[in-house]
């Protein structure tokens, strides 16, 4: 099978440069696009640089651009793909070396949406407890594993990275808004009612259409555009 | 109450909404401009004058004018913001398109005063 490789290496490449491999993948054992990037790395060319941790679609290290769509290498198996198979890393976001991009500006827009639970009740002898329903209504939301394939296929988040909080950001703005043991529902709608935040989301839903596990983050924006107009009016 | 809950700055908020009345104000107005057109075919400008010389339409087709004004406003600022980056440039940009949206509603309603 046949790879081109985005390669840049900032300390020695004056630009990125897209590098061809011929891999056999049969020989190698190679089911996912991990797999081959893998064999390739420890057949082919040992500089070749990447993220890979759980190989198994849980820790979202690997999310990488694959032919054109963004996506997890390890969950992306090789027979849907046509070759040859061309592998960059995610868009929009600084490229460290080959495959391997800076998230900070992504981690920066998660901080942003305080990801994590706000309680101003007094505290229970026990635990804060959910019923069944309440706690459905967490589902398609807390499974996300935050490798930014969603928020790296935005445009809006490519032209606006300091001030678009992006789909995942936003994913889990929603997941807390939708606890019912959280408490700041309001504050937190009120954070994202300026013109950037939220509402630079125009609905182009690239991002239901890459995400690896499968989630709605268009949904959760639209219910958290419903939510604030209920608050406003 | 609206402020007290989402603070001042909630432009995004309006801006969205603004959008989504304005939208509906016209496919409702270019529905039935369309629909009338149909059934009032072939055209004539006796036709067309009469239509416009009813007060209900001149004010129907003022609030279309106005709905366009704030709509298109409110796209070509999301657009600019976007895509323009320097300052200066994206400041005459918001400048002249501004101005040109007051021009035609105020161009729109001298001609409809005219009908």
């Amino acid at each position: 099978m046949h790879f081109s490789i985005y390669r840049y290496n900032p300390e020695t490449d004056k630009k990125p440069y897209m590098q061809e491999y011929d891999l056999d993948t049969e020989a190698n054992n190679c089911h996912m696009v991990l797999d081959a990037l893998l064999a390739i790395k420890n057949t082919l060319d040992d500089t070749l640089t990447l993220r890979r941790s759980c190989r198994e679609g849980v820790c979202g290290s690997d999310g990488m651009n694959i032919n054109g769509k963004n996506g997890l290498a390890c969950t992306t198996h090789l027979s849907t793909l046509s070759g040859p198979i061309v592998i960059r890393p995610l868009p929009g976001l600084p490229v460290v070396r080959d495959l391997v991009v800076d998230m900070s500006q992504f981690y920066k827009q998660y901080e942003k949406v305080k990801p994590y639970l706000q309680n101003s009740d007094p505290l229970p002898a026990k635990e804060r407890l959910q019923s069944p329903e309440e706690r459905a209504k967490l589902d398609g939301l807390y499974e996300c594993i935050l490798c930014a394939c969603c928020t790296s296929s935005c445009p809006s988040f490519w032209w606006n990275p300091e001030k678009f909080v992006g789909p995942a950001g936003l994913l889990q703005a929603y997941r807390f808004v939708a606890d019912s043991r959280d408490t700041a529902t309001t504050e937190r709608l009120a954070d994202l009612t300026d013109p950037f935040s939220l509402f630079r989301c125009r609905g182009i839903m690239n991002c239901v259409d890459v995400c690896p596990k499968g989630l709605n983050p268009t949904k959760a924006i639209n219910q958290l555009k419903e939510l604030m107009l209920e608050e406003a009016v | 109450m609206v402020k007290s809950v989402l603070g001042v700055n909630h432009q995004g908020l309006t801006d969205w909404l603004i959008q989504r009345v304005s939208a509906v104000v016209m496919v409702f107005y270019s529905i039935g401009l369309l629909a009338y057109l149909v059934m009032n075919s072939p055209m004539d400008y006796t036709n067309w004058h009469l239509l416009f010389s009813h007060g209900w339409m001149k004010l129907a087709t003022i609030l279309f004018f106005l709905c366009l004004l704030f709509h298109a406003w409110i796209g070509m600022w999301t657009i600019f913001t976007d895509y323009i980056k320097p300052f200066l440039l994206r400041f005459v940009l918001q400048v002249l398109v501004f101005l040109s949206l007051v021009g035609f509603f105020f161009a729109s309603l001298l001609i409809l005063w005219g009908v």
